[in-house]
């Protein structure tokens, strides 16, 4: 139905405590976000998709989210509601 | 705000872009082309003072492009243009189709093929009217024989454009471009104007493309809450892409029907002294005046002569010409072309009578002798 | 308030049809948190495309939409934002897309300097068909259509836009996707014509023929090559050779042209003006 939109992406359950959440039917598995990951919070299987295997490590910084090419990932704020991870701290490319 | 009722001498270019106004345009894109040109200068001055917009594009390509985003956006969208231009814009004029989009495209027919001769008529864009885009495709082509017909049949094709969502082409031919004649203004109350069909249902429900039995399917101006998808790929119902075979099949087929169904409702032919004719002439655009004073002179030279006048090209009025060769012995086509609608005479006569053709190529229109000429020879 | 990108999207359309690792995406999600960033009504948004990879993301946009033909979206703009001059109009392009066939539609829309804002998705090369050079592929770089290497020079195309007239130009990348969010926002909420090009990477085309296997590769080209304006300027004339500049490279005030064609209407319905030819 065009126009129809889901609340978000289509990903079972979403932990709260889990920063990283990967829609695991968009992501093609193009191994970007586990590479540039300063973290190395994400990894990929062969043949799989991307997980959060590492999320203790996680800063939220939102690299890997502006960087997926699925628009897959969603990193969720820290604590402090409202403001975007990637607004603050977020890697300044310029 | 069309212009002012009453008796005006007009040139058939003036008279195309006042009967546009009067129709309800407020889009028109263009680019300068002989013999076309005279369209564009009368709607730069005219659309603004209707709060309308005119914009000069870039090129001829531009122009049909914009028509048709200006048509989405929800405005009655118009460009003019002649042979080489009608050329380049037929990409564009199938997408307006496909997607139907209403639009209205005029072409002042010139001598070609190529450059040809810019300020002289003819007539040999007519398969290309119907023809000239890629694919199986609805279009309607009307075609103005006066510059009085030009002002009414303007509006008529733009009430086509509306009401079944299609692209229509104008043909006009370089004569009947420039000449002036006396054009009666009806009062505003007196135009009839279309609108196009507007969804009845809520956005979340709106499919784009889905048609009731008209096969016309309601259309949201783009800003007013259906955000909907317009793409020149093969799409269903919900507007999206789709290769399925059964979608590709449909599409096709309903806008076929949907040509089919709108026929009767688009098909304006004048025929006169057609029923006891043993000859008639079939014609259309500047050479149906001539035709018409051929006719009349053999008549008062005893031959009982008729003439079907076309002013709806496609879809090819193949009634009138079925009907007329089961009386007349012989169709005579005069065209300024090698031999384009004759063509389509033969088809719908289909041996009933004798369909002759009757070319002329030199840059002149074609006279009434040569006509009743021919018409004693058949 | 920043929504998910999801909001934006028609999700039953995901997910999209580009390669894994081309960058496209990339450079969507980057349109899509530029128009979030600016809180524009998703009615008022109209996102038009002409032909190609890059030219298929309006079909996953959650606002009005048109997916036209080979080169012509700016033309098709320009029509919609003639009518509509309140709507925000915006074009997604590819390269081949905007420089060659519509080559000549994107430096008119510039000189008019109509509110358009046009972000070029630049990936080097024609996706869509396989891989053959366009205008923008480096000299010396091999496509289905250059076997023996690209003999042509690339357009500089800010440059050339800005030339023809646009209002704001700015080249980010995919791998600068914050910069390009924060250059593609403020074209957006340029009034007269913006124009922003997105160095992408393709992977599967312009990738797999010229040695670097994975997007991971590009994107990391695209770091090491992607120079700032400020630190260009700072950098001799050779270490520039093969870098590109991002950031905003151009931006002037000029009228935009459907408030230039408004006042011609008012005018006209007070009788002013519309002399015929002497």
């Amino acid at each position: 139905m065009p126009g129809s939109i889901e609340a978000g992406p289509a990903i079972e359950g979403r932990p709260t405590d889990n920063p990283v959440e990967i829609n695991q039917k968009w992501c093609k598995g193009c191994d970007i976000c586990v590479a540039f990951c300063p973290k190395e919070v994400l990894t990929r299987p062969e043949g799989g998709k991307a997980q959060a295997a590492h999320p203790e490590k996680c800063t939220r910084c939102g690299l890997c989210e502006v960087l997926c090419p699925d628009l897959a990932i969603v990193v969720t704020p820290a604590a402090r509601k409202g403001a975007s991870p990637r607004g603050q701290g977020g890697v300044s490319d310029a | 705000m069309p212009s002012k009722a009453g008796a005006r001498l007009m040139q058939g270019n003036e008279a195309c872009a006042e009967g546009a106004m009067a129709a309800g345009l407020r889009f028109f894109a263009g680019y300068p082309i002989t013999p076309s040109t005279e369209i564009a200068e009368e709607l730069a001055l005219l659309l603004p003072k209707a709060g309308g917009k005119f914009i000069q594009m870039e090129d001829e390509i531009a122009s049909i492009s914009a028509i048709i985003g200006a048509s989405l956006a929800g405005a009655k969208a118009m460009t003019a243009t002649s042979g080489p231009g009608f050329s380049l814009k037929q990409e564009g004029i199938g997408f307006a189709s496909y997607t139907e989009v209403p639009c209205v495209i005029v072409n002042v027919q010139r001598v070609g093929p190529s450059t040809g001769v810019p300020t002289a008529p003819a007539q040999g864009d007519v398969m290309q009217a119907r023809w000239g885009t890629h694919g199986d495709h609805p279009i309607v082509v009307l075609c103005p024989s006066s510059v009085a017909e030009t002002f009414a049949l303007i509006i008529e094709a733009f009430n086509i454009s509306e009401r079944w969502r299609m692209p229509v082409v104008f043909l006009m031919d370089e004569v009947v471009a420039h000449m002036r004649e006396k054009v009666t203004v009806p009062d505003v109350s007196q135009i009839a104007v279309a609108e196009r069909p507007r969804p009845q249902v809520s956005p979340e429900q709106y499919l784009p493309y889905a048609a009731g039995e008209d096969l016309v399917p309601p259309m949201a101006d783009y800003g007013t809450g259906y955000r909907y998808h317009v793409t020149g790929l093969t799409h269903d119902q919900t507007g999206f892409p789709t290769t399925k075979r059964i979608e590709v099949d449909a599409l096709t087929r309903r806008l076929d029907a949907k040509m089919r169904m709108a026929a009767p409702h688009v098909t304006f032919v004048d025929e006169i002294l057609v029923d006891d004719a043993e000859v008639v002439v079939f014609a259309y655009g500047i050479t149906a005046r001539a035709a018409s004073r051929a006719v009349r002179d053999a008549r008062a030279q005893g031959l009982k002569a008729g003439l079907i006048k076309a002013k709806t090209l496609w879809p090819f009025p193949d009634e009138h010409v079925r009907k007329a060769a089961e009386r007349a012995r012989a169709i005579v086509v005069p065209e300024m072309n090698m031999g384009q609608l004759v063509r389509e005479v033969e088809r719908a006569a289909a041996g009933r009578a004798r369909v002759v053709g009757l070319s002329r190529v030199d840059a002149e229109p074609i006279t009434p002798d040569e006509i009743l000429a021919r018409l004693r020879e058949v | 308030m920043a929504m998910p990108v999801s909001y934006y999207l028609r999700t039953s359309k995901m997910p999209h049809i580009w390669c894994a690792g081309c960058g496209h995406g990339i450079v969507l999600g980057a349109v899509l948190r530029a128009i979030d960033s600016l809180g524009l009504d998703k009615d008022q948004v109209c996102v038009v495309s002409g032909i190609g990879c890059a030219s298929r993301a309006p079909g996953y946009l959650d606002f009005n939409t048109l997916h036209t033909t080979h080169g012509r979206a700016i033309a098709f703009a320009t029509g919609i934002k003639m009518v509509k001059p309140e709507m925000k109009v915006i074009v997604l392009t590819g390269d081949g897309d905007a420089a060659a066939i519509g080559g000549n539609h994107l430096i008119h829309a510039a000189r008019r300097n109509i509110g358009i804002a046009t972000v070029c998705f630049n990936n080097s090369i024609y996706g869509m068909t396989n891989g053959q050079y366009s205008p923008m592929t480096p000299t010396g770089s091999y496509a289905s259509t250059a076997p023996y290497g690209n003999i042509e020079e690339p357009f500089d195309l800010c440059d050339l836009v800005y030339a023809a007239g646009a209002s704001y130009v700015a080249r980010g990348s995919a791998y600068h996707a914050i910069l390009l969010w924060k250059l593609i926002a403020k074209a957006i909420a340029t009034d007269g014509f913006s124009f922003v090009e997105a160095i992408t990477q393709c992977p599967t085309y312009y990738g797999r023929r010229n040695k670097m296997r994975s997007a991971v590769e590009m994107l990391k080209w695209q770091k090491e090559h992607g120079v700032t304006v400020a630190g260009a300027a700072k950098m001799p004339a050779e270490d520039l050779a093969g870098k590109f500049r991002i950031g905003e490279l151009g931006a002037r005030t000029r009228p935009e042209y459907t408030r230039r064609y408004a006042a011609i209407i008012d005018a006209a319905q007070r009788g002013e003006g519309g002399e015929r030819d002497a």
